[in-house]
C-alpha cells in the first residue's frame, strides 16, 4: 500500500527542450503533497515523470531517479507498464472511457491485470465506488455508460477507478479544474479520506486548494520563457502558505504575480 | 447561468445532466451558456441579413437536390422495369433463367445474379476488413510518424487506380497465379460446397474466386482510409487514462481506439461493400461465363448484376429487352440501399456511449 517518493535531480525534457531542472524532493507515505505554480514550470511534468507518463511523449526524455520506496521506477530492469499499474493518476478532465458501463470503468484496471472473476470485480467495483462516494448516485445504473454521468462524478468515477487497483501512490493533475465549486468540495473531502489509505500527490492551480487538502506544498516557478521551471522550494503546507523561505513564492501565493 | 429560462434545458449537455442541474455538468457548458441567448435572439428580429439567406438557400436546395436525384434514379428504374416485368414468364426473383433475346417470350430472373454477386462482394469483404483493420491500425498506432504519411499515401493512391486496371491485371496476373491455389483448394476442401469443383475453368482463372480478391484489393483502401481517419480521432485523454491503468500498447488499442473507432470501421467496411456490389468493369473482364447455374462454390464463373448489364449494354435496341436489365439494376440499387441501412443501424445501435 502507501510508499514514499523520493525524487532526486530530476531533469525532464521534451525533444531538445529542457522542461524541468534539478528537482528533488520526498514524498512522505500517508500524506498529501500539492505542486503549484505557474502555467508552463513544469509541475505537471514533474507528476507525470512519477508513474514514467512523461515518456509516453514523443521525444520526452528522463534524467535523474525517482524512487518508490528505495526501488528506482527508471531502473533498466523496470516495466513502465508495471510501474503504472501500481501508481494511480487522475487527469484534468474526467476521461471515463466512454464505450464502457460505470461498472466496466472502475474495473478496467483490474481486468487489465487479468481478473476475470466476475464477484471479484463486482466487489471491487462496489468498494472502490463507495471509497469514491459515488457508490450511492451509482449503484442502480451500474450498466449504463460512465459518459452519462455529470462531469463531478465522471471525475469521482475516474478516481474509482484509480484506486480499484489499489494503487501504491495516487497522483492528480488538476482534478477539479473543469468541476464545479460543489463538485470541486467533494473531490476535496474524497482526497482528505483517500489520504488515510494513499500516498496522494495533486497538481493545482488554485492555491486555497493546495493550503485546503495538503500536508506539504511544492512551489515550481520557471526563471524566462524558453527556461527549464524548477522546484524553488518544498516544505510543509503550513509554513509554505505563512512563512516562505524564498521571496518568489511569497510573491506567487500573495497574488503578486502568476 | 442559473436562469433556467435563459439557458436552454436540451442546449449540447450530456444526457443525465439532470442529477445536479446545469452547475455540476461538463466545464464546457457553463462558460458558453450566456453567450448562445444572446445570438439566437438575433434571428428573430424581421431583418435577415441577405448573406445568411443566400447561404441558407444554397444549403437547403443543395440538400433538396441530392434527395431528388437519388428519388428520381429510383422513379426511372421503376418506369423502365416494370413494363418488362409484367412481359416476364418467369418468376422474377426466383428464377436462374436469362433470356431476353425473343421479345415475345423473355424468361429472366435475377437469383443467380444476386447470389454471384452477393458472394463475390462478401468474399471480399472477409479478405478486405482484417487487413484494412491491421493497416489502419498500424499507421496510427505503431508507425513512426515519417513512415506513416508515406504510407498512407500509397493506400490512398490504391484507390486512385482505375478498375479497368485491376480488371486487366486480375485476368492476364493474378488469375493465373491463383490456378494453382485454387487447384489445391479444390483438392484437399472440395467437399467443402464453397471450395468444390466451379462449373467454368479454373485455368482461365475467372472465377468469382479471382473476382473476390481483385475485389478486396479494390475496396482495401476505402476502408482503410476511413479507419485510419477515425483511428486517429481516438480523444487523447482516453489514450492517457489507459496508459495510465498500465495498459500495454495493445491493451490501449484495445480498450480505447478499437471502441472508440469501431462504428467507423463498420461504416467503412459497408462503404466498401457498396462498392463492391457495384463493381463492374473489373468484373466483366474477370468472370467467364457460363451457362450452368451458380453451385456455391467459389470456383464457379458467372455475372454480377453490374457486370450482365455491362455485357449486355450494345445490345439495348429493344426497350422491352433493356428494361430486363434496368429491372436487375433496380435490384442492385436496392440492395446497396439495404446494405447502408444495415451499416446504418449497426452505428446506430451504440450511438449511447458516444
Amino acid at each position: 500500500m502507501a510508499k514514499r517518493i523520493d525524487v532526486k535531480d530530476l531533469n525532464l525534457f521534451y525533444g531538445k527542450f529542457h522542461a524541468v531542472q534539478q528537482v528533488s524532493l520526498s514524498v512522505p507515505p500517508r500524506n498529501v503533497t500539492a505542486f503549484i505554480g505557474p502555467s508552463g514550470c513544469g509541475k505537471s511534468t514533474v507528476l507525470r515523470s512519477l508513474n514514467r507518463m512523461h515518456e509516453v511523449a514523443p521525444g520526452a526524455r528522463v534524467e535523474g531517479t525517482v524512487q518508490l520506496d528505495g526501488e528506482d521506477i527508471y531502473a533498466s530492469t523496470v516495466d513502465p507498464v508495471q510501474v503504472r499499474r501500481t501508481i494511480g493518476m487522475v487527469f484534468q478532465r474526467p476521461n471515463p472511457f466512454p464505450t464502457m458501463s460505470i461498472r466496466d470503468n472502475v474495473v478496467a484496471g483490474l481486468k487489465l491485470a487479468g481478473v476475470k472473476n466476475k464477484k471479484q470485480l463486482d466487489e471491487v467495483a462496489e468498494r472502490s465506488l463507495r471509497g469514491a462516494n459515488l457508490w450511492n448516485e451509482v449503484k442502480d445504473r451500474m450498466d449504463r455508460p460512465g459518459g452519462g454521468l455529470s462531469g463531478g462524478q465522471q471525475q469521482r468515477l475516474c478516481i474509482a477507478r484509480a484506486i480499484a487497483v489499489q494503487p501504491d501512490v495516487l497522483l492528480m493533475d488538476e482534478p477539479c479544474s473543469a468541476l464545479d465549486p460543489i463538485s470541486t468540495l467533494a473531490i476535496e473531502d474524497l482526497i482528505t479520506e483517500l489520504k488515510k489509505d494513499y500516498t496522494i500527490v495533486i497538481v493545482t492551480h488554485n492555491m486555497q486548494q493546495a493550503a485546503r487538502v495538503s500536508d506539504q506544498t511544492a512551489f515550481f516557478n520557471l526563471l524566462g520563457v524558453g527556461q527549464p521551471g524548477q522546484l524553488i522550494e518544498v516544505d510543509d503546507t503550513e509554513k509554505i502558505f505563512s512563512n516562505p523561505t524564498q521571496k518568489a513564492t511569497e510573491d506567487y501565493i500573495s497574488g503578486r504575480f502568476g | 447561468m442559473s436562469d433556467p429560462v435563459v439557458v436552454k434545458p436540451p442546449g449540447g449537455t450530456g444526457p443525465a445532466g439532470a442529477p445536479r442541474g446545469a452547475a455540476a455538468n461538463t466545464p464546457a457548458p457553463p462558460p458558453e451558456a450566456p453567450i448562445p441567448p444572446q445570438t439566437e435572439v438575433e434571428p428573430k428580429s424581421p431583418h435577415v441579413r441577405p448573406g445568411d439567406r443566400i447561404f441558407k438557400g444554397l444549403a437547403t436546395g443543395s440538400g433538396v437536390f441530392i434527395v431528388a436525384l437519388i428519388g428520381a434514379i429510383g422513379v426511372f428504374l421503376l418506369v423502365q422495369a416494370i413494363p418488362s416485368l409484367a412481359l416476364d414468364n418467369v418468376n422474377f426473383l426466383f428464377s436462374r433463367e436469362w433470356s431476353t433475346g425473343d421479345v415475345g417470350n423473355m424468361r429472366f430472373g435475377i437469383l443467380d445474379l444476386f447470389l454471384v454477386t452477393v458472394v463475390s462482394a462478401a468474399f471480399a469483404l472477409i479478405i478486405a476488413m482484417p487487413i484494412a483493420l491491421g493497416i489502419a491500425l498500424f499507421l496510427t498506432q505503431y508507425a513512426p510518424r515519417r513512415l506513416a504519411r508515406p504510407f498512407a499515401y500509397v493506400i490512398d493512391l490504391l484507390a486512385a487506380v482505375p478498375s479497368i486496371i485491376f480488371g486487366l491485371w486480375g485476368l492476364f496476373v493474378l488469375g493465373p497465379v491463383l490456378t494453382p491455389i485454387g487447384e489445391w483448394l479444390i483438392s484437399s476442401l472440395g467437399f467443402i460446397p464453397l471450395f468444390a469443383k466451379g462449373n467454368v475453368s479454373i485455368a482461365l482463372g475467372g472465377t468469382i474466386f479471382t473476382a473476390g480478391i481483385v475485389l478486396a484489393v479494390m475496396i482495401l483502401p476505402i476502408i482503410t482510409a476511413v479507419s485510419r481517419e477515425v483511428f486517429d480521432r481516438t480523444p487523447g485523454p482516453h489514450v492517457e487514462g489507459a496508459i495510465a491503468l498500465g495498459a500495454t500498447k495493445w491493451e490501449v488499442v484495445r480498450t480505447t481506439v478499437l471502441p472508440f473507432g469501431k462504428a467507423g470501421y463498420v461504416s467503412a467496411s459497408m462503404l466498401g461493400l457498396g462498392r463492391a456490389l457495384g463493381e463492374t468493369i473489373a468484373l466483366t473482364i474477370i468472370l467467364s461465363a457460363t451457362g450452368s447455374s451458380f453451385g456455391w462454390s467459389l470456383f464457379d464463373g458467372g455475372a454480377t448484376f453490374a457486370s450482365k448489364i455491362a455485357l449486355a449494354a450494345p445490345e439495348f435496341n429493344d426497350p422491352r429487352s433493356a428494361g430486363a436489365y434496368i429491372a436487375a439494376g433496380l435490384v442492385l440499387f436496392v440492395l446497396t440501399f439495404v446494405v447502408n441501412a444495415i451499416a446504418r443501424s449497426i452505428v446506430a445501435g451504440r450511438k449511447e456511449y458516444e
